[in-house]
């Protein structure tokens, strides 16, 4: 165990917003799925009793009958902006105090940075390149993301859940987020800034940083495999397995959909239905594309003369 | 009414006075009427800043009384062109700190810092591959406050990046993009790609190793475009070179070079900043257009939810 290499990459000014993310993240979480709880217990507790569901004013909070339903901006509103305000900014000077932004060597380009790591906050982007060519990983991924954002309004047709924490209500959208940000986003940045090492190679929170490391890696594609050698065989080949995998995984993820969820399969237009599973079976493919690279080796499924996938 | 007569007193012996000239007597009284005079304005003068909210610079500020009434608490918000951005009257638990998290209102604190410090910096730096680094140096070993304030730039835009994440992840947890807000949650998004787009333009500027291999990864990427990049898929068929694919467009050059640095920092300090308080301003606004804050909204049971559905077909159709 090298506690050493540990500190030296959790301490990286440029980490600490990283380490600073994670305990933040759980309060937050914590902090939702605590009302989550309360107003899921409300919303049983007046979906069992329709008389108290008629005269309930719905909220978790305390009201009495004498009490307005609004208060003034000011003072009430304006308070806590104010001490928002000064507690940033407190937290914000002691940083800059104890903590001095990096400043690296002049910019060189004949003596690379290894690792020569993007932003943390693309460090996300940068872990796909392992596993994508940079047209995917650098411009279609981030392409995908910020559209995959855009439409949640348009393809969530759940009308329960504006405007309270619950979980019974959305189930389905909260896995679904959930995901998306926790797993494939937070969760990439991590591996990137904790275990990421030069050459961009896995290390274990604990292993040294090795500069010198080789790993002769033997990567394999899919088509060779399953002894495909000519160009076209494995432009078909691929073609079939992608083609395969979106046709399987919808058929999959219909039945699935109409089974468990059959009041939002039926709310849903068929545009909104396919850009649900569109983005659904691409957001998983990522997780499989994954694996089969760090298990199997294998680097390419779909292999043509203009793109590889 | 005392003026008035003092006026009246005074004028006719001042008259006087002008006309008999050389009269030492006469010119006399006068300079003690004058003296006089200028007491009792120096005494009103003294009595009327005993109570400044009635004084004409103070009322010509604030147009509005400040005793403790809901009238006066109203008319500080709506009076003033900052605070306006808010409505007089808001729902009570809409206050409650742990259903917004505070997020937003944080994000845009830390863009006003940023503006701030961002500013300071501006006046040391010069964005040139001659000076960009001294200029940094310079700033923190010989400018007062420069470290931190080069600190305070750069960690606030860290804690940028992690509130405006927290802010959209507080937003998706409250369902809070629901009818009628999907478009701010559009206008969201875009506001979460220039955050991310303003802290990466900065990277580059200091001139140094980090910022130059972040960004040489970075725009890396973009040769790859499709159609657009030298060595994206169909990029060779479209003739794309790298002299004149995207990644050349956005370095303005093709390395990382003093064009790079150049369009970096216009996009850093100018281009996005713009562009982002434009967006901004859209999503204020819309914020209080589409009904103030979301919630914390009373609870819906399914049942009603169904009902609410064919209700709305019902009279739309
Ligand atoms: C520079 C970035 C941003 C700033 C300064 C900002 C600011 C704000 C503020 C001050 C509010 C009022 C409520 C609150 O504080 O939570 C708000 C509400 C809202 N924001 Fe943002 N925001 C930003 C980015 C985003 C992003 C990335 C999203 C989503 C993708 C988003 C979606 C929304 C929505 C839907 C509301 C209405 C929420 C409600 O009614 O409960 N905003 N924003």
């Amino acid at each position: 165990m090298d506690w050493h290499q540990i500190w030296e990459i959790v301490s990286t000014p440029d980490n600490v917003p990283i380490v600073a993310l994670i305990p933040l993240l759980a309060f937050y979480i914590y902090l939702g799925v605590k009302q989550a709880r309360a107003n899921d217990q409300l919303i049983a507790q007046l979906e069992t009793d329709p008389a108290l569901a008629k005269t309930h004013h719905r909220k978790t909070w305390p009201f009495r009958p004498g009490w307005q339903k609004e208060i003034h901006v000011w003072p009430f509103l304006l308070r806590v902006e104010f001490l928002a305000a000064i507690i940033v900014t407190i937290i914000l000077m002691v940083w800059s105090i104890t903590l001095n932004a990096p400043l690296e060597e002049p910019s060189n380009p004949n003596v690379t940075m290894n690792p020569a790591k993007a932003p943390w906050y693309f460090l996300g982007l940068q872990e796909m390149l392992v596993y994508f060519d940079p047209w995917i990983a650098g411009v279609v991924m981030p392409t995908l993301i910020i559209v995959g954002l855009i439409i949640i309004p348009y393809i969530d047709t759940n009308p329960l859940g504006a405007g309270y924490y619950t979980i019974k209500q959305r189930k389905f959208a909260l896995a679904t987020f959930g995901f998306g940000f926790l797993a494939l986003w937070v969760a990439m940045i991590l591996i990137g800034t904790f275990i990421r090492g030069p050459g961009w190679q896995w290390f274990w929170p604990g292993q040294t940083w090795d500069h010198s490391r080789l790993i002769y890696e033997v990567n394999r594609d899919l088509p060779d495999i399953f002894g495909i050698t000519s160009n076209l065989g494995k432009g078909i080949f691929g073609a079939v397995v992608v083609g395969g995998y979106f046709a399987a995984g919808g058929l999959a993820l219909t039945l699935l959909f109409r089974r468990f969820m059959a009041k939002d399969f039926r709310r849903m237009s068929i545009l909104q239905y396919s850009m649900v599973a569109a983005f659904m079976l691409m957001m998983i493919a990522l997780p499989i594309k994954m694996l089969f690279r760090l298990l199997f080796h294998i680097k390419y499924v779909w292999i043509t003369p203009w793109f590889n996938i | 009414m005392a003026d008035e007569k003092d006026v009246k007193e005074v004028k006719p012996r001042a008259e006087s006075g002008n006309g008999a000239k050389g009269n030492g007597a006469g010119l006399v009284k006068e300079i003690r009427d004058i003296n006089a005079e200028l007491v009792t304005k120096a005494k009103e003068q003294v009595e009327g800043l005993k109570d400044p909210t009635k004084t004409q610079v103070f009322t010509s500020i604030f147009r509005h009384k400040h005793d403790d009434t809901p009238r006066n608490r109203a008319l500080g918000v709506l009076s003033n062109v900052f605070l306006h951005l808010h409505p007089a009257k808001i729902n009570r638990d809409a206050v409650r700190y742990s259903y917004t998290w505070g997020m937003g209102g944080i994000t845009f604190y830390l863009f006003i810092v940023l503006t701030f410090t961002g500013v300071l910096l501006m006046f040391y730096y010069h964005p040139s591959k001659v000076q960009a680094f001294r200029d940094v140096l310079y700033l923190e070993a010989d400018v007062p406050f420069g470290k931190l304030l080069r600190n305070m730039h750069r960690w606030a835009a860290h804690l940028m990046v992690i509130a405006v994440w927290l802010h959209m992840f507080r937003v998706f947890l409250t369902g809070s993009y629901k009818k009628p807000r999907e478009f701010n949650w559009t206008v969201g998004v875009i506001l979460l790609v220039l955050t991310l787009l303003l802290s990466f333009t900065g990277y580059l500027l200091p001139d140094d190793q980090l910022g130059f291999w972040a960004v040489t990864v970075g725009t890396n990427m973009a040769r790859a475009t499709p159609l657009l990049g030298h060595e994206g898929p169909l990029g060779a068929q479209l003739h794309m070179t790298p002299y004149n694919d995207i990644r050349f467009g956005l370095l303005g050059g093709s390395i990382v070079d003093a064009n790079a640095l150049l369009r970096s920092y216009i996009w850093h300090c100018i281009g996005i900043p713009i562009v982002a308080s434009i967006f901004m301003i859209v999503h204020f606004w819309r914020v209080r257009k589409d009904g103030g804050i979301s919630g914390p909204a009373p609870v819906m049971l399914a049942s009603e939810a169904e009902k609410q559905r064919r209700g709305v077909k019902a009279a739309g159709e």
